[in-house]
């Protein structure tokens, strides 16, 4: 590998310029319609600009400071981030915890399953197809479904729950704060654990066996060998996938946008995500563009961090304490020398 | 002694076996039964649907196929959502696959001055969501004149980091450097080289990176919706949202007919080519 790295250095030298008309497409379709809108949202969000509804015109855009992020940060009643804002980022958050934790340990739980080598499960290819399809599926089908679904009195879980005797009455799902969540949290759950458990299967598979079978031999039992060997192999692997996911959560619309009765996350605004509350301020009513480029802005901040903190939990701290060791050996050697 | 060691250990593998499927099949059904209470309720009438719960289908789907095609005509017809969702899907698609083979193949193959600074932006930029620059790139988009128009949903897919991370992790693997090399003895100019030498060696991954954007596309619901505001140009996630409004209210039937039609699509080309998606899946997760 790094041998073959070395040669083409040296063959490749002289063509070096075609790299960079390979590489400019993408380069300035990015900076067009990624770049350029990234910049433009962030200079939105220092101005005064909404739509006088009674006039019919638009006011601004106008440099006006920190005016936006002031009412994104402090509430009318003066707390800190008592707003819709922080409001709809909570909603968000809490829905995607909901979703994440179970999903992370099914996933694991499959992904050990499906590499045990002892209890072989012979029927895993169509158990992977299976639980991975509803991933593929438009979520937007899959939310007016299960808004179907879910329908009172007269959707199916309710007839079956009331058929069956155990419900006395048909029970209003979506007009319940917890319910909503916990079935917008569902459907996540639902549409991603089969892919996180391809992923980490992938992961467990990429683990040589032979530290299984070293393992093994040394009388370790299995929970032994998912603790010490398995997680902290994985550990790579699992932080992409917390990474990934929480980005991706972040950006929760579609389900909650088309589940929800209203469209606007009932009931009273509790499953509101915060790509939800943007597009609202933007484009309903006063559509406020300055106060939803404020929001964007947050949204991305929190992005930011979220992917820096995971980064840092999930840091291998042996690789980098061998690493020292490695210096610090190095430097004796060179010492003694 | 040893014997009966021996017995018990099979029994518990037998019984870890029995248990660890009975979880699995349970999982399967999970996946399943939502989608199968759709096409049993697409089969039956609105009344029937309203007055009971069932799991076997009846014989109306037919009657409920016909009244969704009346009551998506009277605006734009079914089909007319079904063409504007694969003309766009098509485009992104060849443009996604196409250019992030060719970004890939430029930062893979040549040594120049920020090759690595390039690979390591397109690392970066993979994290930042679309959604954060809403604002900004709707604003701008009325600006030039593409507000409600196809090109915003189509050009922006030649850059597509996650795209090209795939087509490089591939690219290391199966594209021998020294092809490249004799093909310039012979006189090959270096796109031609791109297009007739390296892009034919990378067909399994760009035919695994099609099916991946077409679906990315297809389901597409945010862009869209922000975008389009005429009805001829509404994409199928957007009929189906319509679904939810007054015009459909009224007839079940209707509705979970016309779930099963968005749905159909993607169920056969899942099936056929479920074997490369999840192969798929596991090659673009291993990163490291």
């Amino acid at each position: 590998m790094a041998k073959s790295n070395t040669t083409t250095k040296h063959k490749t030298v002289e063509y070096g310029r075609y790299g960079y008309y390979f590489i400019a497409p993408f380069f300035i379709v990015f900076a067009i319609f990624q770049l350029w809108p990234l910049i433009y949202t962030m200079g939105l969000a220092f101005c005064e600009n909404y739509y006088d509804t009674m006039w019919n015109q638009e006011i601004g855009p106008t440099f006006n400071g920190l005016a936006n992020f002031g009412t994104i940060f402090k509430g009318s009643d003066g707390t800190l981030f008592n707003t819709y804002t922080f409001n709809a980022l909570f909603n968000t958050l809490i829905m995607w915890l909901m979703n994440f934790i179970p999903q992370i340990l099914l996933a694991l739980l499959l992904a050990v399953w499906f590499t045990d080598t002892r209890v072989k499960i012979k029927a895993q290819g169509a158990y992977k197809v299976l639980v991975f399809m509803p991933n593929i599926i438009t979520a937007a089908t899959i939310s007016v479904l299960f808004y179907k679904l879910f329908d009172f009195p007269n959707g199916p879980v309710n007839q079956f729950f009331v058929n069956a005797g155990l419900w006395d009455q048909p029970f209003r799902f979506l007009m319940t704060k917890w319910a909503t969540r916990g079935i917008i949290s569902f459907i996540n759950f639902w549409m991603w654990y089969g892919n996180t458990m391809i992923v980490l299967t992938a992961g467990v598979l990429g683990i040589s066996p032979s530290l299984f079978e070293a393992a093994r031999v040394d009388g370790a039992s299995s929970w032994q060998i998912f603790k010490s060997v398995t997680l902290p192999l994985l550990r790579p692997i699992l932080l992409f996938t917390l990474v990934n996911s929480a980005i991706g959560g972040l950006q929760m619309y579609d389900i909650p946008k088309l589940l929800t009765t209203s469209g606007y996350g009932d009931p009273d605004y509790t499953t509101r995500t915060i790509t939800m509350y943007i597009r609202e301020l933007a484009f309903t009513g006063a559509r406020q563009t300055g106060k939803a480029a404020a929001a964007s802005l947050v949204l991305f901040v929190v992005t930011l961090i979220f992917s820096l903190i995971l980064f840092y939990i999930m840091r291998d701290k042996d690789a980098i304490a061998e690493k020292k060791a490695i210096k610090q050996a190095e430097k004796a050697r060179k010492g003694g020398l | 002694m040893n014997n009966n060691k021996d017995g018990g250990l099979h029994a518990r593998i037998l019984g870890a076996q029995i248990f660890r499927n009975a979880v699995c099949i349970f999982l399967c059904i999970l996946s399943l039964i939502p989608f199968w209470i759709m096409i049993v309720n697409a089969t039956r009438t609105s009344v029937a649907i309203q007055s009971s719960f069932s799991m076997i289908p009846s014989t109306h789907f037919s009657e409920n196929w016909q009244n969704l095609l009346y009551q998506a005509a009277q605006n734009v017809s079914l089909w007319k959502y079904m063409g504007n969702s694969l003309f766009i899907a098509v485009g992104s698609t060849a443009l996604a696959v196409y250019f992030s083979t060719m970004t890939a193949y430029g930062v893979t193959v040549y040594k120049f001055k920020g090759s690595n600074f390039a690979w390591a932006f397109i690392m970066a930029i993979m994290m930042i969501p679309v959604q954060v620059s809403t604002i900004g790139f709707f604003r701008f988009m009325y600006k030039v004149g593409w507000g409600n128009s196809y090109w915003p949903l189509i050009v922006p897919a030649i850059a597509s980091p996650s795209t090209v991370f795939f087509m490089r992790q591939y690219m290391i693997s199966a594209l021998p450097l020294e092809i490249l090399d004799s093909a310039r003895i012979d006189g090959s100019n270096e796109f031609r080289t791109f297009n007739t030498i390296a892009v034919p060696l990378m067909k399994p991954a760009i035919a695994t990176q099609c099916i991946f954007a077409f679906i990315a596309s297809w389901n597409n619901f945010y862009t869209p919706s922000m975008l389009l505001t005429s009805q001829a140009k509404f994409t199928l996630p957007m009929f189906v949202q319509q679904m939810r409004g007054e015009r459909f209210r009224s007839d079940h039937g209707i509705i979970y007919a016309g779930l099963v039609v968005t749905i159909m699509p993607l169920f056969i080309v899942y099936f056929i080519l479920s074997k490369y998606i999840i192969a798929g899946v596991a090659l673009g997760g291993v990163k490291e």
